[in-house]
C-alpha cells in the first residue's frame, strides 16, 4: 500500500516517466462556498494528447445512486492492492477526508447520509457537459468507451440498444469495445455496429469456427492528434461466451489472447504509433497481469470490474486507469508524447456530481426523446423502500436479498440463486421504486426465472465453481463478477483456499439444517446461460413481489461468513 | 496465430493421426507418457501450447502446439478417461513443426504436449484449461 506522495516519487524514480494525478480535495472549498462545475473540471492542460475515458455506463442515462462496494477482496499477489481497498482503508490510501464529497463518490461509508447531502451521480447529459468542456480545452481530445454501454436499463432493453447507440454517437465517441453488447445476439450487434460513427474494436474477437480474428471487427485504430500518432487497440471481455449465453452469438470466440495483443502492439509500433493505448474490458486484475506480460503498452483504460481509482496504477511504465461505472466518473488523461514515446502524464478522475455539473441541453433533449416511447411504463411507481437497496460487493447486497426473496416467494422454492453481476443502481430509504428501478438491477435478454431441482452436492459444486471465478489466485482465470447471491441458504467461505475447499457449512436457513448432499432441493434462479430456459421475466416477478408488499425492507442478512481475506 | 490457409497447409504437411491406446486413469497418464518416451527424462519448455485459460465450450477446445525442431508432437488430456489425444509426425516435407486441433475436455485439467526432437530427446509443457459451469459475469 503506497500513499499518493510515494506513488509520485516511485513513478519518477523507477522510470523516465513523470506524472501527476489530482482527484481534488474539495472539503475546504465546500466548507466556505458551494462547489462549482469549474472546481470539478479544473485541469492544467498538459502535453500534446488528451484521452477521455468512460466505461461500464450500463445504459444509465439519468443520474443515479450507486453505492461502492464494502467488500472487494483481492487474492494472491494483489491482496490488499487497489482496487481491492474499500471504505476507510481507501480513504487512508488516497488521503481523502471522511464525510467529504470524494469519500461519498468513492466509498460506501455513510452512504445514505452523504447521498442526501451530495446528491445523485452520473447522467449522460452531465457527461456531455464534461466532454464538451474538455474539448473546449483541447479540441482533438479522444473520447473512448470501454463497453457495457448498450445494456442495463429498461429503455436499452426495449429499444434493443438503439438508445445507447444514438446517444453515444451524439456524445462524439471515437472508439469502443464490448461485453454485454453481445447479449443482444449476433444479428442485432452487427446491425448496431453498422450505425456507429466509430469503430467497434476487439483484437480478441475471433471467428469461432476458424479460430482466427473476425474480419469485420477491427483490432485497432489510429488517431493523428497534436502531431502524435495514437494507436488504440480494443480488448473485449475475454469470457463473454462463458459468463453470458454463448448460444446468442455462437459465431464468436473471445479469450485473453495476450500473444496476439503483443503482435498487435508490435504491428502498430511498426506502423509508426508514438503511443499505444489499450481500450480494455478485461477487468482490472487481468489488465494488471497483461501489462506485465505484453511489452510496449503505454496506457490501459480498464473496465469490466467497475473500479474507480483516483490515481493510475503503474505496472512498469504502463498506466492503468480505472474510471468507475454507471456514468459516475469520467477520466481525463493528458499525455506528453515526444520522440515516439510517452514521457509524462496528468490524470484526473472527474466525479459526475449531478447537482454540480449542468446538464448539456442538446444531450438532455436527446435523452428525453429516447425515453419518450417508454416513459410512462418506466416511471410507474410499484412500491416504496424503507431501506437502502444496493448490490455491489463480493457478496450479496440488500437488492439481491430482496430479489432472492421475490424468487422464493413467487416461484415457491427452498433456495434462490441470483447472479453476482456488478451492475445495478441503488435505492435510498424512503424512495419510491419505479419499474425502471427494477430494470436497472435485472435488465437482460435472458431474464427468465427457472424453477428446478438440484441436489445439495450440485449446489455446492456450483458455489465452488463461481467462487473460483472470483478468487482464483491467477487473474487470467477470473471472470470479474461477484459471488452468486443466495436466498434461503447460508454458508462460510475461506477465499484463500483452492477450488473445492472454499465453501463449508452450507445451511438451509429456514430449518437451520445442514444442506444434505444427497437430497434434492427446489431451486429458483435467473440469468441462466442455457438455451431454452423457461419462466417469467425476473423484473415482472420482482414487481409482483414488491406490489404485494407495498413497502419493502431489506437488510444485510449475515448469511455468508467470510474468512481468509 | 493460425490462419485459414495455414490450416490447409498443415493438412498437407503433417501426417496425423492415429489415436494412441489409453489405459485407465490418473497414474495411467504417467504410465501412458512413460510408455511413449520409453521412460526417458523430459526437458521442461521448448514447446508452446496455445489454449484458452477457460474453455468456451469443453466439447470443442481449440489447442495449438508448436515445438521448434520437433519430429513428433503428442498431446495428452490428463483428466479425460482417454488421455491420449494424438501423435503428429513431421517428415522432411512438413512445414513448421506445429499442429492445431480441437479437443474435448470433460472437466478442468492440464493439457500436456510432448515434443520428440530429432536427436531422440523429449521436451514438454503443460497448461491448465478450466471447464466451468459459467454464468455470472459482471
Amino acid at each position: 500500500m503506497i500513499s499518493r506522495r510515494e506513488f509520485l516519487q516511485a513513478s519518477v524514480a523507477a522510470s523516465a516517466l513523470y506524472g501527476a494525478s489530482g482527484f481534488g480535495n474539495w472539503s475546504k472549498v465546500a466548507a466556505q462556498q458551494s462547489l462549482t462545475q469549474d472546481d470539478l473540471l479544473r485541469f492544467d492542460t498538459f502535453g500534446n494528447v488528451s484521452l477521455i475515458h468512460v466505461t461500464d455506463i450500463h445504459a444509465q442515462l439519468k443520474p443515479i445512486w450507486f453505492r461502492e462496494p464494502e467488500f472487494n477482496f483481492g487474492v494472491g499477489d494483489v491482496r490488499g492492492l487497489p482496487p481491492h481497498v474499500t471504505g476507510q482503508d481507501f480513504l487512508n490510501l488516497y488521503n481523502l477526508t471522511p464525510g467529504s464529497r470524494e469519500a461519498y463518490a468513492l466509498t460506501y461509508q455513510d452512504f445514505v447520509a452523504l447521498g442526501r447531502e451530495y446528491g445523485k451521480m452520473g447522467g449522460l447529459d452531465r457527461i456531455a457537459t464534461v466532454v464538451k468542456a474538455i474539448r473546449a480545452d483541447r479540441s482533438d481530445a479522444i473520447l473512448l468507451d470501454g463497453g457495457d454501454t448498450w445494456h442495463g436499463s429498461m429503455s436499452s432493453y426495449l429499444s434493443r440498444g438503439q438508445d445507447m447507440v444514438n446517444l453515444m454517437n451524439l456524445l462524439g465517441t471515437e472508439a469502443m469495445t464490448s461485453h454485454w453488447e453481445w447479449t443482444f445476439g449476433t444479428d442485432r450487434v452487427m446491425e448496431l455496429m453498422e450505425q456507429l460513427n466509430f469503430p467497434f474494436l476487439g483484437q480478441n474477437i475471433f471467428d469461432a469456427e476458424w479460430d482466427e480474428p473476425y474480419e469485420d471487427i477491427p483490432s485497432y485504430t489510429f488517431f493523428d492528434r497534436g502531431g502524435v500518432k495514437v494507436a488504440v487497440i480494443g480488448q473485449a471481455f475475454p469470457y463473454t461466451p462463458i459468463a453470458n449465453p454463448r448460444w446468442m452469438f455462437p459465431e464468436f470466440s473471445f479469450g485473453i489472447r495476450d500473444e496476439r495483443m503483443q503482435e498487435m502492439v508490435d504491428e502498430v509500433r511498426g506502423d509508426g504509433a508514438d503511443v499505444v493505448v489499450v481500450l480494455s474490458h478485461n477487468g482490472f486484475d487481468v489488465d494488471r497481469k497483461m501489462a506485465g506480460r505484453v511489452n510496449g503498452i503505454d496506457v490501459i483504460l480498464t473496465g469490466h470490474t467497475h473500479d474507480a481509482l483516483p490515481e493510475p496504477v503503474l505496472v512498469g511504465e504502463t498506466l492503468l486507469i480505472a474510471s468507475g461505472s454507471h456514468g459516475k466518473f469520467v477520466t481525463r488523461l493528458d499525455l506528453d508524447v515526444r520522440d515516439g514515446r510517452m514521457m509524462g502524464f496528468r490524470h484526473k478522475l472527474i466525479p459526475i456530481f449531478s447537482d454540480v455539473i449542468a446538464p448539456d441541453a442538446e444531450m438532455a433533449a436527446a435523452i428525453e426523446a429516447e425515453r419518450a416511447p417508454y416513459k410512462d411504463q418506466m416511471e410507474e411507481v410499484v412500491g416504496t423502500s424503507d431501506s437502502l437497496l444496493y448490490r455491489r460487493g463480493n457478496f450479496a447486497g440488500t437488492w439481491d436479498n430482496l430479489i432472492c426473496d421475490a424468487v422464493m416467494s413467487e416461484r415457491d422454492v427452498e433456495i434462490a440463486m441470483s447472479p453476482g453481476v456488478r451492475w445495478g443502481a441503488s435505492i435510498m430509504p424512503g424512495q419510491d421504486i419505479t419499474r425502471e428501478d427494477i430494470h436497472n438491477v435485472t435488465s437482460m435478454t435472458y431474464g427468465q426465472v427457472y424453477r428446478t431441482e438440484m441436489t445439495g452436492e450440485l449446489i455446492h459444486t456450483i458455489l465452488e465453481d463461481v467462487a473460483d471465478n472470483l478468487f482464483n489466485t491467477d487473474p487470467y482465470y477470473q471472470q470479474g463478477g461477484d459471488m452468486v447471491r443466495l436466498g434461503g441458504l447460508g454458508y462460510a467461505i475461506d477465499i484463500s483456499k483452492p477450488i473445492g475447499e472454499r465453501i463449508t457449512g452450507l445451511t438451509l436457513l429456514r430449518t437451520g439444517e445442514a444442506l444434505d448432499p444427497a437430497r434434492s432441493y427446489t431451486v429458483g434462479g435467473w440469468a441462466s446461460v442455457n438455451e431454452g430456459t423457461e419462466g417469467p421475466m425476473i423484473w415482472d416477478l420482482v414487481e409482483a413481489h414488491i406490489r404485494k408488499l407495498g413497502t419493502v425492507s431489506a437488510e444485510p442478512n449475515g448469511s455468508v461468513t467470510v474468512t481468509g481475506q | 496465430m493460425l490462419t485459414r490457409r495455414d490450416t490447409f497447409a498443415i493438412g498437407l504437411g503433417a501426417s496425423a493421426v492415429a489415436l494412441l491406446p489409453a489405459t485407465a486413469f490418473a497414474d495411467a497418464v504417467d504410465d501412458w507418457i512413460a510408455a511413449y518416451t520409453g521412460g526417458a527424462a523430459m526437458e521442461d519448455g521448448g514447446v508452446t501450447i496455445t489454449a484458452p485459460e477457460i474453455a468456451e465450450n469443453g466439447n470443442t477446445v481449440p489447442v495449438s502446439v508448436s515445438a521448434e525442431g520437433a519430429t513428433e508432437i503428442v498431446l495428452v488430456a490428463t483428466g479425460n478417461p482417454t488421455p491420449g489425444l494424438g501423435r503428429f509426425t513431421f517428415g522432411p516435407g512438413s512445414g513448421a513443426p506445429m499442429i492445431a486441433t480441437r479437443i474435448r475436455l470433460g472437466r478442468t485439467q492440464d493439457v500436456v504436449a510432448i515434443a520428440k526432437m530429432a536427436d531422440g530427446t523429449f521436451k514438454t509443457t503443460r497448461v491448465e484449461v478450466k471447464v466451468t459451469i459459467g454464468g455470472c459475469g459482471g
